[in-house]
């Protein structure tokens, strides 16, 4: 098992500096030059040279790896050349919008998928069946993008039931900042009104999140279940003449759980470029908006500090669930 | 989502699968033809404004409205199907010749090539995808062939994983080991036995790959990565048109649904040629 773990980790700090080297050259891939830009159309070639030398621009490629890489570990991510904030703080003060949005989601697409998927193999072909299955090609086949676009039509413009952006209402005070999730804040504060504002608010964009995701939940838990339920261990279950809701829920998609799991973590790369587009969608003050802020600014440093954000925050979750698949099912330990 | 292989037409009852491969053919035929001949077929042209007409409901005139300029949402539509498909097909070929050559290679000659490659694979694999290449897209200037170039790219390690796990499970099989026998270099070996055998499984993954190729580009194009407007590009339409969809739903509508029946056809044919080719999977 620690084998298994050592292995893992080695792989862990290979990727992650994979992923700085890959940073590093898409970022002297941008095109323009560092110092010009920070100092204006009007710098004189004298300040240019200065400002280049002083960050370091005309070292050796090597050397400046290594300052980038120090400076990573360091968590200096550099400074947003529009509002000349450090990158990595003003990056972090956006996170909790965005965790909030992509944990909903989540939960979404568990508390309706798992049981839909569960639902279709027990009754299979009816029409349960066909509606997960309905869902699980529309989440395979649809832009998000889109998606968000559509309910945001139909649930507000045309309804009026959801509201379309934002976090709270217009003339809501968000509460005291704990967490920064206005959900659990709004919790501890007992503040009812702001709870329910905040609700409201983030039902349509994680509803568009988790459509994605709920499609493979269906599946991966329909196949899975259809696959354990033929397992003799349920034959002897039914045997014993336990109880048919016992049987499927305790035994079956105890094991049946197993796969979904490694899921969870393909399903956040997803989440995170998805988060980027639903934010957009509806206005969501996260990571993601700030980012496509950045972007359409052409603000380099925010951009790329995203990106390592992500890429590391993606990698590690990668692991954390590789090692729950290998404390989960034992069998993968005694094979590996 | 840059490699996914969901498989939708496992979620089909097994009566209904010939019939949806057999519609997914016909639209992917009709996409193909309106990418070759939209300045044909279609009624305007993607830039024809008509500021007497701007933001219409589909009318017997415009049969998708619309937008904001004045143009016809549905010619816009038909043109765009030549920069989607073009990008899918630009992304994907990268992808197959860069992976499948690299791929087959490295399952070839497995040793400490294969294993330097595989290492390699995984580090760019481990990465979340669409997050570098919005990155990589945005670092070498928006536009629809960076945004190609940039999926094409990192979509490359699955391909060598397809053609290299196909690679070495040939290379233990008898006809190759008696052509090594009778002195085949690596070359010829790789051109007149390998590579035919390694081809189905990589073309299986290529066409699910259209598919989600096809979802990539829109998307980087919606957030303004991809193509640029006015291009007619299906996500750039849908990226532009964003601003005004709230009581003009047909300018987002007909191009999503469009990229829907695209890359749900895709997927489609990629199941039915994957139950075709190796009808030991199509039992499951």
């Amino acid at each position: 098992m620690t084998k298994i773990v050592l292995r893992r980790l080695a792989m862990l700090v290979l990727v992650i500096f994979g992923v700085s080297v890959i940073c590093f050259v898409i970022s002297r891939l941008i095109p323009g030059d560092p110092a010009q830009m920070m100092l204006g159309p009007r710098a004189t070639p004298q300040a240019i040279a200065e400002m280049r030398s002083r960050l370091g621009l005309d070292q050796p490629v090597t050397t400046q790896y290594i300052q980038y890489m120090s400076d990573l570990l360091r968590g200096d991510f550099g400074v947003s050349i529009i509002t000349r904030q450090p990158v990595l703080g003003e990056l972090w003060s956006y996170i909790p919008a965005t965790l909030e949005l992509m944990l909903m989601a989540m939960v979404l697409s568990i508390v309706v998928g798992v049981p839909l998927g569960v639902l279709t193999a027990l009754r299979r072909d009816t029409w349960v069946d066909n509606l997960g299955r309905g869902l699980a090609i529309l989440g395979i086949s649809a832009p998000t993008f889109w998606l968000g676009l559509m309910l945001m039509l139909l649930l507000y413009a045309e309804l009026g039931w959801l509201p379309g952006s934002g976090r709270l209402d217009i003339g809501v005070t968000p509460p005291p900042h704990v967490t920064g999730l206005y959900l659990i804040d709004a919790a501890i504060a007992g503040d009812g009104l702001a709870w329910r504002s905040a609700f409201n608010h983030l039902l349509l964009p994680a509803i568009t999140l988790a459509l994605a995701s709920v499609g493979t939940v269906v599946r991966l838990v329909r196949g899975s279940m259809i696959e354990v339920l033929s397992e003799d261990y349920i034959r002897t279950a039914r045997a014993y003449g336990l109880a048919p809701w016992r049987i499927h829920f305790v035994y079956a998609l105890k094991n049946a759980l197993i796969p979904f799991v490694t899921v969870l973590g393909l399903e956040l790369a997803s989440l995170l470029f998805g988060s980027v587009v639903v934010e957009s969608v509806f206005a969501w003050p996260g990571v993601g908006n700030h980012v496509l802020g950045a972007i359409l600014n052409l603000d380099f440093p925010v951009i790329m500090g995203f990106t390592v954000l992500a890429s590391v925050v993606y990698v590690l979750a990668n692991l954390l669930v590789d090692l729950a698949y290998l404390m989960l099912d034992p069998r993968i330990q005694i094979s590996a | 989502m840059l490699t996914g292989q969901a498989s939708i037409s496992r979620q089909l009852p097994a009566s209904l699968r010939k019939p949806m491969a057999a519609s997914a053919l016909v639209v992917v035929l009709l996409v193909t033809l309106a990418a070759l001949f939209a300045p044909w077929i279609a009624p305007y042209g993607p830039d024809t404004m008509n500021l007497d007409a701007v933001l219409q409901a589909p009318s017997w005139q415009h049969w998708a409205g619309t937008d904001e300029l004045g143009r016809d949402v549905a010619s816009r539509v038909l043109h765009g199907a030549r920069p989607s498909l073009a990008a899918a097909v630009g992304i994907v070929s990268i992808g197959l010749v860069l992976g499948l050559l690299v791929g087959t290679f490295s399952g070839l000659l497995a040793g400490w090539i294969d294993n330097v490659i595989m290492r390699l694979t995984d580090i760019v694999m481990a990465l979340p995808g669409l997050v570098v290449a919005l990155a990589l897209t945005a670092a070498m200037g928006p536009s629809l062939f960076n945004a190609v170039l940039a999926l094409g790219v990192l979509s490359v390690p699955a391909y060598i994983r397809v053609a290299r796990g196909q690679a070495l499970a040939l290379r233990e099989r008898e006809f190759v080991l008696a052509a090594r026998a009778m002195g085949a270099g690596t070359w010829h070996l790789m051109r007149a036995h390998v590579l035919p055998g390694v081809l189905p499984p990589v073309l299986v993954f290529m066409t699910f790959h259209l598919g989600a190729a096809v979802l990539a580009s829109s998307a980087l194009s919606f957030i303004g990565l991809g193509a640029q407007p006015p291009a007619a590009e299906w996500g750039a339409m849908i990226g532009s048109g964003r601003e005004y969809v709230l009581g003009h739903w047909w300018l987002v509508t007909m191009p999503g649904v469009v990229i829907i029946l695209t890359a749900a056809s895709f997927n489609l044919l990629g199941d039915a040629l994957r139950d075709w080719l190796d009808p030991r999977a199509a039992s499951r």
